[in-house]
């Protein structure tokens, strides 16, 4: 399968959406360790980069969108729009990560409508499970 | 006793000074290098494609920095919180996480052609309790689009050199 579209725009510049499976999102919560917070409080000190915090939050990061991709590949989507992120802190050194889009199905201009030949995939906004 | 303390709150003060001072011009430093390799791209905050160019493909570009403000500063900040008014020392941290943030996203695509609809996320780094960590976690996203006709917009790119 094609890699997953993902954009922040409402649509998906220079394909057509043809298809809306409705929201997908994926998150992660993630806790900080002691190692890390030493050498991030001794860095604290001086200012600059705090580098294994930057590592911390870009994997998290990707781990929220690989499960929101998952969702919509589940849907059948073959791109996400209009994603966003948001980070909360649940408690004290414990933060999640949200990722969440708009799960659609996009072909080229030229392209037939409609794309009979994936049946499978539901009718526009309509509902579906994520099958586990 | 209350001497050593004393000492030891001078000699952080004075690390932090020197140092944060010394860490804050380099990055500035290499900020702006970076920023001129990158004049010639457009990256706007509106939503659509401008142009009408034909869009050959595009893609969310990530880009995120963690930076912390030293112990100097810190003192600095929370001095000025007693009078109020603007803190100096925050806005610089904050202006050096964007930039570096927004330079991270373009380095990661650093052939496209446009960077539409470009967003800042900010959220802060505490640990908790009384050992606050002075940090900001700035996110920039965008959506990379690449022309069809790619041959117009030969940018050379900061990594080929």
């Amino acid at each position: 399968m094609k890699a997953m579209i993902l954009t922040n725009t409402e649509t998906v510049p220079g394909l057509k959406v043809v298809a809306h499976y409705g929201l997908v999102q994926g998150s992660t919560i993630r806790a900080k360790n002691i190692g890390r917070d030493f050498m991030a409080g001794m860095k604290n000190l001086v200012g600059g980069e705090l580098v294994g915090y930057t590592e911390l939050l870009q994997e998290s990061r990707d781990q929220a969108i690989e499960r929101m991709t998952a969702q919509a590949e589940a849907l059948g989507a073959n791109a996400v729009i209009n994603l966003r992120f948001s980070t909360s802190s649940v408690a004290a050194g414990a933060a999640e990560i949200l990722c969440y889009g708009t799960a659609v199905l996009v072909e080229e201009h030229g392209s037939q409508q409609g794309s009979s030949q994936d049946s499978g995939y539901g009718t526009p906004g309509g509902q579906q499970d994520f099958g586990g | 006793m209350q001497f050593i303390q004393i000492y030891t709150g001078l000699f952080l003060l004075a690390l932090g000074f020197i140092a944060g001072t010394i860490v804050e011009k380099q990055h500035y430093r290499r900020i702006k290098r970076r920023e001129m390799g990158f004049i010639t791209l457009p990256t706007m905050t509106s939503r659509n494609v401008l142009d009408e160019h034909e869009v050959m493909r595009s893609q969310l570009a990530l880009g995120s920095a963690v930076i912390s403000v030293d112990y100097f500063k810190r003192f600095a900040a929370s001095l000025k919180k007693l009078f109020g008014g603007e803190i100096h020392s925050y806005s610089s941290l904050l202006d050096r996480a964007r930039r570096e943030a927004l330079l991270r996203m373009k380095e990661n695509f650093a052939d496209a052609d446009l960077f539409v609809n470009v967003r800042f996320e900010t959220s802060t780094i505490s640990s908790g309790g009384n050992s606050r960590i002075g940090a900001v976690e700035v996110l920039a996203f965008s959506t990379a689009v690449w022309y069809r006709e790619n041959s117009k917009h030969a940018i050379p790119t900061p990594l080929d050199r």
